[in-house]
């Protein structure tokens, strides 16, 4: 039952809800990192017991959100091909490419389906040795290792019918451009908890160091999210900039070694282009030359594909946390979720979804 | 003019169906509206009712027809028979139709077992023989392999009315107690977890169960309900976005009071999906003035199928598009809406 998981329970949010009002003496703008902690923000409307002088600002921690329009209109491209079986995590099929999206596709005849990791794209690949099987790499840190272990484990076993269309992307490198950007308002960030079950924190603590902001790595439920404020506030408060970790059940500072050791053996760090961010030096992960048989980019030669972002799409305010969704002109009349202008409004992580679903 | 090409992505019309006109979210709600619906309107079937509500000769009688298109076939709790059965009989039901007779009609995948077939044919005869029912006309097609997920089934189903019965949205008023009469979810988690082959160390079962027996107890006691809902595809909150929308009215929505399985609640967190988005095939709301809550809550508790009924919400005051708000655990409020489509399980 819901109200089992002490991680909800309203007793304890409400007490942590009294402790943060207490050590609140101004305004303060934090930024929570991950798409995941901003849909269970908006969830369980915990924006709404905050005290005023707290805004809390979404940042851009959704990967379906962030992904570039020319990665879905290289993933329409491939998955186009008769001869592909298209494997993808659900909440991408309905992103819009330029043309259509890969539900659409998938209604023209195309083979696409939805797997719940890269594992099983790899397992069908074996299944229909006649198909190219084609797995699409998205999100963050969290999910870039099991992309690894799926490119790994082909390399193994010489699989000539399974490639990956690679499109992960990392948080550092974004949470520094969002810190260099000439009207940045972020005064702390709550980390995003998953991502650093992998890495761990210390890549945060230069980060900290140099912005002089506290970054509280934090999980996703209620409790977790207002204890990871209580512990930012109180860092704010007392003008102290470290990074600590609230999310100490599932995050040690070195993190998941042995993944990370597999992400470097089979990937490099990139330059990478974010939707409604643009470039961002060092925040992608492609192949490595080793693992170029494997790559659908180079596979498929869908590299050349690269499409413009539209202009109406104000995502990438809303990304930088510089516009809430419901300021956009577009929010909830040209833009739904049945038709979505950008990202932010596709996925339930996206700030727009969650704004459109539950604050209207 | 200069002639360019504006590179906006969308807005994106379909031309082509795609499964979430089918997941009983918003597209499907436009697929009927635009497509659908315009091509037979009609007084009766613009009461958007689980069944329609005919006047033969001074006889109120309920007619319904639905198609059952489950993979897998055989599932924990059930099988494509008993549901075919048990799902037109609560559409019976929730126009407090007393259910009479159904048709059956099979599309078979060529190569099905017929050992598999007559296990679902048994299935069907067991569940219209425990709701009093007969099965008394069909019709059976083969098409050939590939062209369908084994069998499909549609039945149809009459019932009758009681006079004094009078049951639909338009009857919702300002006050009125919502119940629901069992657990939220189990129905299509457990699908979920058995066609994405996700094992998952519980009991879960389907809560697919004819409630059309339970539904005659209430009404037979004199209970005067307004309105009921049975919550299939798109689940609680599609179902109460609809009949808030349908009768103009805000309905406020406890969500402690919800009750949810710890199982189901597990399954739902993991693949990132709502609850009271998801299927049920025995589980449907009541709308009840508030003076009868105590004798609708007792009756139903002492039904198998309503032992853990419970008051989830009330009707709030009237709204011209209606509205449903979901009063959380943690003292805030927020909006219940319909989905897109289907629930997409999410990455991380």
């Amino acid at each position: 039952m819901v109200q089992a998981n002490p991680y909800r329970a309203p007793a304890t949010v409400r007490k942590l809800c009294q402790a943060i009002a207490a050590i609140t003496t101004q305004p303060w703008h934090i930024m929570e990192v991950c798409g995941g902690q901003t849909h269970s923000i908006i969830k369980h409307g915990l924006d709404q017991l905050l005290p005023p002088e707290i805004t809390l600002i979404h940042g851009p921690g959704c990967p379906v959100c962030v992904t570039s329009l020319s990665f879905m209109d290289r993933a329409l491209a491939i998955a186009a091909q008769p001869e592909v079986i298209f494997c993808s995590f659900g909440d991408m099929l309905r992103v819009p490419g330029s043309q259509l999206d890969l539900l659409a596709l998938k209604a023209q005849g195309a083979d696409i389906r939805v797997v719940y990791s890269p594992l099983d794209a790899l397992t069908l690949a074996q299944q229909n040795p006649n198909k190219q099987v084609v797995f699409f790499g998205v999100g963050f840190e969290t999910t870039a290792p099991s992309s690894a272990l799926a490119a790994y484990q082909a390399k193994q076993l010489q699989l000539k019918n399974f490639s990956l269309l690679i499109a992960h992307v990392r948080v550092p490198p974004v949470m520094q451009t969002l810190l260099d950007a000439p009207n940045q308002q972020v005064q702390g960030f709550l980390g995003a908890g998953h991502v650093c079950a992998i890495m761990g924190y210390h890549e945060y603590l230069p980060i900290s160091k140099r912005y002089g902001i506290p970054i509280v790595v934090t999980g996703f439920e209620p409790v977790d999210i207002l204890q990871g404020l209580y512990l930012c506030i109180k860092q704010l408060e007392a003008g102290h900039h470290c990074v600590e970790n609230q999310y100490s059940r599932a995050v040690k500072e070195q993190g998941n070694t042995p993944a990370q050791a597999l992400m470097q053996q089979v990937f490099q760090v990139v330059d990478r282009n974010w939707r409604g961010l643009g470039k961002i030096v060092d925040s992608g992960l492609a192949f490595r030359p080793d693992y170029a048989q494997w790559d659908a980019e180079k596979r498929f030669a869908v590299s050349t594909i690269t499409t413009q972002e539209p202009l109406a799409c104000r995502s990438g305010e809303v990304l930088q946390g510089l516009l809430k969704p419901a300021q956009c002109l577009e929010f909830a009349t040209r833009c739904t979720p049945e038709h979505p202008l950008g990202a932010t409004m596709v996925s339930s992580e996206g700030a727009c979804a969650a704004y459109y679903r539950y604050r209207r | 003019m200069p002639d360019f090409k504006l590179n906006c992505p969308l807005p994106l019309q379909y031309q082509h169906i795609v499964m979430a006109h089918g997941g009983g979210g918003r597209l499907m709600q436009q697929l009927l509206s635009t497509v659908i619906r315009p091509a037979f309107i009609n007084p009766i079937l613009d009461t958007q009712q689980d069944s329609a509500v005919l006047d033969i000769n001074g006889s109120k009688l309920a007619f319904t027809t639905d198609s059952y298109v489950i993979k897998p076939l055989f599932f924990a709790g059930g099988d494509i028979g008993k549901l075919a059965v048990c799902g037109t009989l609560n559409d019976l039901s929730m126009s407090g139709a007393k259910p009479l007779y159904l048709s059956c009609a099979l599309i078979i995948e060529e190569g099905l077992a017929i050992s598999d077939l007559q296990r679902i044919m048994a299935s069907m005869q067991q569940a219209a023989q425990q709701a009093g029912v007969l099965l008394v006309t069909g019709d059976t097609k083969v098409v050939e392999r590939g062209c369908g997920d084994g069998l499909y089934i549609n039945t149809a189903g009459i019932g009758l009315i009681a006079e004094a019965v009078n049951i639909s949205p338009a009857r919702i008023q300002v006050g009125d107690h919502i119940i629901i009469n069992s657990d939220l979810a189990r129905h299509g988690m457990t699908i979920m977890l058995a066609r994405e082959g996700i094992t998952f160390d519980s009991n879960l079962q389907s809560d697919c169960a004819d409630v059309s027996g339970l539904v005659q107890t209430l009404l037979v006691d004199g209970l005067d309900i307004h309105c009921m809902r049975d919550l299939t595809r798109g689940g609680l909150a599609s179902g109460l976005i609809e009949l808030s929308s349908t009768s103009h009215h805000a309905f406020d929505i406890e969500e402690s009071a919800l009750p949810i399985h710890a199982d189901v609640q597990s399954a739902c967190e993991i693949l990132g999906f709502d609850p009271w988005y998801i299927a049920n095939e025995g589980c449907f709301v009541l709308f009840v003035p508030a003076t009868q809550t105590e004798q609708a809550l007792k009756l139903l508790h002492q039904h198998p199928l309503g032992h853990q009924a419970c008051v989830i919400g009330e009707v709030k005051q009237t709204h011209p598009q209606g509205l449903v708000t979901l009063q959380t655990a943690m003292g805030v409020s927020r909006v219940l809406d319909l989905l897109s489509g289907e629930q997409l399980p999410r990455i991380c």
